[in-house]
């Protein structure tokens, strides 16, 4: 038994989009009071029923969604962003105690990584051992709005307000990570992978070894590119280009193979907007005006980083 | 071949600039369809990673009612502050210094930081602070180099630090994957082969952060001296 399961993490955040929906709807100079409560709602609704209904549901709740976003009902309501000088003065008063609940989030995250986990009376735990990370960050994240309130004076209302002008700021794209998973997902079931892995043993001479090495590390850059997502590009191209090529018609050293090529796997993430958690939320939430301005400041990196992986695999998996 | 229409939707309708859930969606449908799925199958399978994808999600969520109050209570001016009175601090060194912690965090399994939790609150607004030194003003295209880098910097430190740690997805992904194969390959093994490739990140990222330091010098002595290249 767990007392505290990831489960309960999940019913929070829906618990609080509800929250959210509610304030939206009490909006009367909401531009778009009742499509935007009605998105967030759906949204609650599948953070907190996913164990219940059934998958099918959740799934034209998604289409629901999708359909509210295209429609432009999910918009921000009215801002009311507190002045600069007001926060210049609160900043003042509180000096470095302002601080202590932003650090708060990490330190918890550490000691329940290291701690949480191992923390059980027989069979009952006190988390899920498995998913002690998320559940940390998420005690943390509690732990820290308690001790911000405390710090600031601010009540729950002034809390939920702030976190809701927030998440206004992010809309529908908050969702677009689960989306584009669920798109790599489909895209693993229906075999995408094997005809891209098929068209790139057949294009290039992969019985030259430095080709092979060439064609896994692009192909893997290229498949993450494509699914948004390293670790479900690695089995596809490891298995149809990296195992048969590198490892059995060349004899290289499967460890470094794989270690360097879900590296190069990384490169793709750095690329791609499919990749929309690291990529376009960050834009999103850093309020950039161009969407892909964080993939623009990767490309330089990515594409070093990139050629030194195809180096060092070139010069390593045949001789270890 | 023909299975590959969701990859060319998802090209054509990032380029047309059509509503990216929307296009998402409908890639998602066509390459169901395509590979012999019923409607009901697709909808079933959206529901479920749906669902198993909560995580992506929850940090968010979670994190922004505090980030949000602790904002509106001056946590990026009082950064700022703090960060005009260290005479070396830059942006690019900020951003560098933030890499490098949540590089050596994540490889030893300690997961912090994140773009929500730390680069919104802390990195990119003290980032700005170092750059505008003492009393002068950013263009608001350094102002988006900034954050863009701040945000690139918690993406290297995060890919670039996580293989090196034994028991977290990754290294666990690949050595399952063997293991389905037949294959027995040493988790220590891929953990150190990881390693080159983290240095190599981390000195790109300082090649990064320094041209964004001189970047912003020349646009500020532009601004300055705006009659200078005559």
């Amino acid at each position: 038994m767990k007392i505290i399961t990831v489960e309960a993490c999940y019913a929070v955040v829906g618990l609080y989009l509800f929250v959210l929906a509610g304030r939206i709807a009490a909006e009367r100079d909401h531009p778009r009071r009742w499509g935007s409560a009605l998105f967030w709602t759906l949204l609650g609704v599948t953070f907190i029923g996913a164990k219940v209904l059934a998958p099918i549901i959740i799934g034209y709740f998604v289409v629901a969604m999708v359909v509210l976003a295209a429609m432009g009902q999910v918009t921000r309501g009215a801002s009311h962003e507190t002045s600069r000088q007001e926060r210049v003065g609160h900043a003042e008063r509180l000096r470095n105690r302002i601080f202590w609940p932003a650090l708060l989030i990490p330190a918890t995250a550490v000691v329940g990584t290291l701690i949480l986990g191992e923390l059980h009376h027989g069979d009952v735990w006190l988390v899920e051992p498995k998913q002690v990370t998320l559940i940390a960050l998420s005690l943390g994240a509690m732990l820290a709005l308690i001790v911000a309130m405390r710090t600031t004076g601010a009540n729950v209302g002034a809390a939920s307000r702030e976190g809701s002008r927030l998440l206004q700021t992010l809309g529908w794209s908050l969702i677009l990570p689960q989306m584009l998973a669920a798109l790599g997902g489909i895209f693993a079931k229906a075999g995408v992978g094997e005809v891209v892995a098929g068209l790139v043993a057949q294009a290039v001479p992969t019985g030259v070894p430095w080709v092979a090495v060439l064609a896994y590390c692009g192909g893997m850059a290229l498949f993450t590119m494509v699914m948004g997502n390293a670790f479900a590009a690695f089995a596809v191209i490891t298995g149809g280009i990296g195992l048969p090529f590198i490892v059995k018609l060349h004899g290289g050293n499967p460890a470094i193979m794989a270690a360097i090529g879900m590296l190069s796997g990384y490169c793709g993430t750095l690329l791609t907007p499919m990749a929309a958690n690291f990529n376009l939320v960050p834009a999103m939430l850093l309020e950039l005006d161009d969407k892909h301005a964080v993939i623009k400041a990767q490309v330089p990196l990515a594409l070093v980083i990139f050629a030194a992986n195809v180096i060092l695999m070139m010069v390593l998996v045949y001789r270890f | 071949m023909i299975k590959l229409i969701g990859v060319a939707l998802i090209a054509a309708g990032f380029a047309l600039r059509v509503n990216t859930l929307l296009v998402v969606l409908a890639a998602g449908l066509a390459t169901g369809f395509a590979a012999g799925f019923s409607l009901n199958e697709i909808m079933a399978m959206i529901g479920k990673y749906f669902s198993d994808n909560r995580a992506m999600t929850l940090p968010i969520v979670l994190m922004l009612p505090v980030v949000g109050l602790l904002e509106r209570y001056g946590l990026k001016e009082r950064a700022e502050v703090l960060i005009r009175r260290s005479k070396a601090a830059t942006a690019g060194r900020v951003i560098l210094l933030y890499t490098a912690v949540r590089q050596i965090s994540i490889s030893l399994g300690v997961s912090i930081g994140g773009h929500a939790g730390a680069v919104r609150p802390l990195v990119a607004p003290m980032a700005e602070a170092a750059a505008r030194g003492s009393g002068g003003e950013l263009s608001s295209a350094s102002v988006v180099q900034i954050r863009a880098h701040a945000a690139a910097g918690e993406n290297i430190g995060n890919f670039f630090g996580e293989d090196i740690f034994i028991a977290v997805g990754a290294i666990l992904l690949m050595k399952g994957f063997f293991e389905a194969q037949g294959m027995n390959v040493s988790v220590w093994a891929m953990a150190l082969w990881g390693i080159p490739t983290a240095f190599i990140a981390f000195a790109a990222m300082w090649w990064r952060c320094r041209l964004l330091d001189r970047r912003i010098e020349r646009a500020a002595a532009v601004e300055t001296n705006p009659g200078g290249a005559q």
